[in-house]
């Protein structure tokens, strides 16, 4: 019997992927807040790639001053909750938190800052605005967390600002490749829908931007283009069988569930490939939608594996099995996928290398490949100039977000290479600012 | 097993722990449950002609996550007719004859202490406790720490209560005051028994930020009320100090005043106290505190080799002395320990602004260093730190040498010109004060901006 039965209701749902991070009541965030040292010059600062102040903010909710706190974090993250909660807090604030030198448990920051923003976005409460005008107009392609902290501080500046978003919602993986037990839909939308109402730029959704008369448009229009598309589908693997149906890319397999939740359907045996951390969500969801055997199969060692550990202990609490030291050869199946054909795996000196005659077949009735996102680079190249490195990521200024076309500009999984949503949220500040230099010259 | 049991003032009581006359000596049924779960003795809710109490009659004062480490309230004496209550005692005492039971009183006239003497010994009351310390709402009728506060008047009512009384009288003195051996001394010539301290302090515990009014709040409106809890401990202990240490006074002294655990029972005890007693902690915890105050009282002696109370009655008192007294030679520096520091550098700051700029940060860790030269032995460091035993004090001078303020008068060795050679801090190193500035900037900016300003210093 399977750790978790399928959900069939929404209720049962939200039940299999209950939030890891509820939201605290105020006698909770009273406690936790009243354990904070607050630490000259913190380290938990230093941790969080946004920076927020976080002794700051916490000693504003413990003395009852949630809107300050609010702002306090907003003023460094415009995804401050969201961030709260989706936030691999344990190797970023919390995992910085003195307390854990001393064995006491690190204060929840990631749950006190979804408590204090939470707060402002039920209230609707007025804390940003746009500045005064200043005639420039941006376009921002791709309303993801890079792209709307891009946004939201381009309009503090005074430009007008339009996003154009291929989906039609906000907040990008926020909502279509988060774990939906990190955050849930209504949560990271009412968060877009707050910072909207707030700064006031304007989103076009379901408007892609594919080809180059598009880009000539947006360039006549626009005096700078901020570049927040993030990276693209599953990569494939070249496998034989893998264009079975029922082999899915991890990416689309979450960005579905998110919306579809119960809807979707696993197969009672699962295999997820790949040892990072969209696996073990993968491997975890697969287990949550009641599927009875989950493998996650990884072609090195456990310890090599890219996840988190707290990540790994997340999917392995849910029933998850590891498969490690193996590489799929083969996606088996006539009509749907049947198993896959493993061949099993050595490393000597770094290297990955195939044990000839070890192969064998995991039977299953899905497979989800947590391989890898492709970069959008069919995309990139249309745009003059613009260069990429060596693994496809869009080339730019640390200090200023600006790349080798100087009108256009970058942050977030699409410089990166695919990072946490703090870090695109806090790089798209540091890319508004570049443009704001720019366009101010 | 130590004996815990005491004669105070010819009172008899199993053991010090008496509830104060409060809340929770407000009735026979309070008082027993509070015997049954083993306090030795309760002083009554004070009797007198009853009174019409407000509602909403408490206000406390939290940090943080902690409740009421102050408490105060503007409820006045026993609102129950005085017959109930004497036939409760009355009661409690037939229960229990080896407890103490101690009738708090406060009247106006003589006739009226004369009265409600004999009626409160007749219903079998151990002793008798003079209430002078009320500070809100009795005083303005002129009882209470009005009488409290005039040692005259005091003494003659003293003296009335004297001439009538058979059993001990204790004199509970109010600490708002400015000398307590004042009223105590005055209580001591008109011949009480014991007295005892603190009672509250008169206190505004604080304010409404919506209501504009005081807590606690009476229809939109407030008064000063008494303050006590865990917060007027120190005042307390210092009063308690010098009532004991009086050359004159000489009394028995029950100790009162923030009183919530074995260790602030033994503190009182250390000071002087003879027994001691406890309200708000009963009032916020309920009676079953005794529990752990008795069996850490019996362990404390067992350690000390104490067998009874009165072996270490007022043992600290030797070592309290006027500040003039006390060894200038004696040196003490701090000492981080790296292996406990966990890098949260309050010391740092807590040095850098409120004390002496003695602990710098260190490039590659995020523990401090001490700057010996700069260190005076403040011991702000130490209680800042957040670990236990983390940062130390220790002994720096070899211990050879006393000398005290009042030696160096006497040698005429002390600064006695506003720029003298002789200044304590006349070589202590203090940074120039324009290197202040930008220190802590980068702090009031947000997110990348802080820490791009920091990566520029």
């Amino acid at each position: 019997m399977a750790e978790y039965s399928t959900p069939t209701t929404e209720q049962e749902f939200a039940e299999n992927f209950a939030q890891l991070k509820p939201l605290m009541s105020r006698n909770e965030a009273l406690y936790e807040s009243s354990r904070c040292l607050f630490c000259f010059d913190a380290p938990c600062i230093t941790a969080c790639p946004s920076g927020i102040d976080i002794p700051q903010f916490i000693r504003q909710i413990n003395t009852g001053n949630d809107t300050g706190a609010a702002r306090t974090i907003y003023e460094a993250n415009y995804f401050g909750n969201a961030c709260g909660k989706v936030c691999p807090t344990e190797v970023l604030c919390e995992g910085a938190c003195v307390y854990n030198l001393q064995e006491v448990k690190p204060i929840e920051i990631g749950r006190l800052q979804s408590y204090a923003t939470t707060k402002v976005i039920a209230a609707n409460k007025k804390l940003f605005g746009p500045g005064p005008p200043n005639g420039g107009r941006v376009a921002v392609i791709g309303a993801g967390p890079a792209g709307i902290s891009c946004a939201c501080e381009l309009r503090s500046l005074g430009y007008e600002v339009t996003i154009f978003e291929a989906k039609s919602q906000p907040s990008g993986l926020t909502v279509y490749g988060v774990a939906p037990y990190k955050i849930t839909n209504e949560e990271a939308l009412a968060e877009m829908a707050y910072l909207q109402g707030q700064f006031g730029y304007e989103v076009k959704y379901n408007s892609p931007i594919t080809s180059l008369p598009e880009i000539n448009e947006l360039e006549a229009q626009y005096d700078a283009i901020f570049l927040g598309i993030g990276l693209g589908k599953t990569s494939g693997l070249g496998l034989p069988g893998e264009n079975l149906p029922n082999c899915v890319g991890a990416v689309e397999f979450i960005a579905e569930l998110r919306e579809v939740h119960q809807a979707i359907a696993v197969g009672p045996r699962v295999v997820v490939l790949g040892g990072g951390n969209t696996a073990m969500d993968a491997a975890s969801e697969a287990a949550r939608l009641g599927a009875e055997v989950v493998t996650l199969a990884y072609r090195r060692s456990k310890d090599e594996m890219g996840a988190y550990a707290f990540e790994y202990d997340l999917a392995k609490g849910v029933g998850v099995k590891g498969l490690f030291n193996v590489a799929p050869v083969e996606v088996v199946g006539v009509e749907v996928v049947e198993g896959v054909r493993f061949v099993r795996t050595a490393t000597v000196n770094g290297q990955v290398s195939e044990v000839p005659g070890s192969e064998f077949i995991v039977p299953c009735d899905m497979v989800i490949k947590a391989t890898g996102q492709a970069k959008q680079l069919d995309f990139l190249r249309l745009i003059p100039g613009l260069e990429m490195d060596g693994r496809g990521r869009i080339v730019a200024n640390a200090h200023s977000g600006q790349t080798t076309n100087p009108r256009y500009f970058t942050s977030g999984d699409a410089r990166n290479g695919g990072a946490e949503v703090v870090n695109a949220a806090a790089e798209a500040k540091v890319a508004a600012r570049g443009i704001h230099a720019f366009l101010s010259k | 097993m130590p004996d815990l049991s005491i004669n105070f003032a010819g009172i008899k009581s199993p053991n010090p722990f008496w509830l104060a006359s409060a809340p929770p000596t407000n009735s026979g049924y309070q008082v027993m449950k509070a015997f049954d779960a083993g306090w030795g003795g309760a002083v009554w809710k004070t009797l007198g002609v009853p009174v019409v109490n407000v509602s909403s009659r408490y206000g406390g004062v939290n940090y943080r996550d902690k409740r009421l480490i102050g408490f105060n309230n503007i409820e006045l004496i026993s609102d129950r007719p005085l017959a109930d209550n004497l036939r409760e005692i009355y009661e409690v005492k037939k229960r229990f004859p080896a407890h103490a039971v101690i009738a708090s009183l406060m009247v106006g006239s003589r006739q009226e202490w004369h009265e409600i003497i004999r009626a409160a010994e007749d219903a079998g009351a151990d002793g008798l406790e003079l209430n002078f310390g009320c500070p809100h709402g009795m005083c303005e009728r002129g009882m209470g720490s009005a009488v409290g506060q005039e040692p005259k008047v005091l003494q003659t009512i003293v003296e009335w209560v004297m001439e009538v009384a058979t059993t001990p009288v204790i004199v509970k003195l109010t600490p708002n005051i400015t000398d307590i051996t004042e009223p105590a001394m005055a209580a001591r010539r008109a011949g009480a028994n014991a007295i005892s301290l603190i009672n509250t302090i008169q206190s505004i515990v604080g304010v409404d930020l919506d209501q504009y009014s005081p807590y606690p709040i009476v229809d939109g409106q407030g008064t000063n009320g008494g303050y006590c809890g865990p917060a007027v401990k120190p005042i307390a202990l210092n009063m308690l100090k010098n009532c004991a240490q009086h050359p004159h006074i000489k009394l028995p002294i029950s100790g009162i005043g923030g009183i919530e655990n074995w260790r602030d029972a033994v503190e009182h005890i250390l000071l002087g106290a003879s027994s001691v007693q406890v309200c708000t902690a009963a009032m916020h915890f309920g009676f079953g505190i005794i529990r752990e105050m008795v069996s850490g009282l019996e362990q404390y002696m067992v350690e000390k080799g104490f067998n009874r109370i009165d072996d270490f009655v007022g043992k600290a008192l030797p070592n309290v002395k006027p500040w003039n007294e006390l060894n200038l030679k004696y040196q003490v520096k701090a000492s981080i320990n790296p292996d406990k520091c966990i890098g949260c550098q309050l010391c740092y700051t807590a040095c850098e602004d409120g004390a002496h700029q003695a602990i710098r940060l260190q490039a590659g860790t995020r523990t401090p260093a001490i700057i010996e030269e700069n260190c005076v032995g403040c011991n702000l460091c130490s209680l800042v730190c957040p670990v236990d035993e983390c940062i130390t004090m220790l002994r720096t001078d070899e211990g050879t040498q006393h000398l005290t303020w009042n030696e160096r008068t006497a040698a005429h060795n002390i600064p006695t010109e506003f720029n003298d050679e002789r200044a304590g801090g006349r070589h202590h190193w203090v940074p120039e004060p324009l290197a202040a500035l930008g220190k802590e900037r980068h702090k009031t900016l947000p997110g990348k901006a802080r820490a791009l300003a920091v990566s520029k210093q």
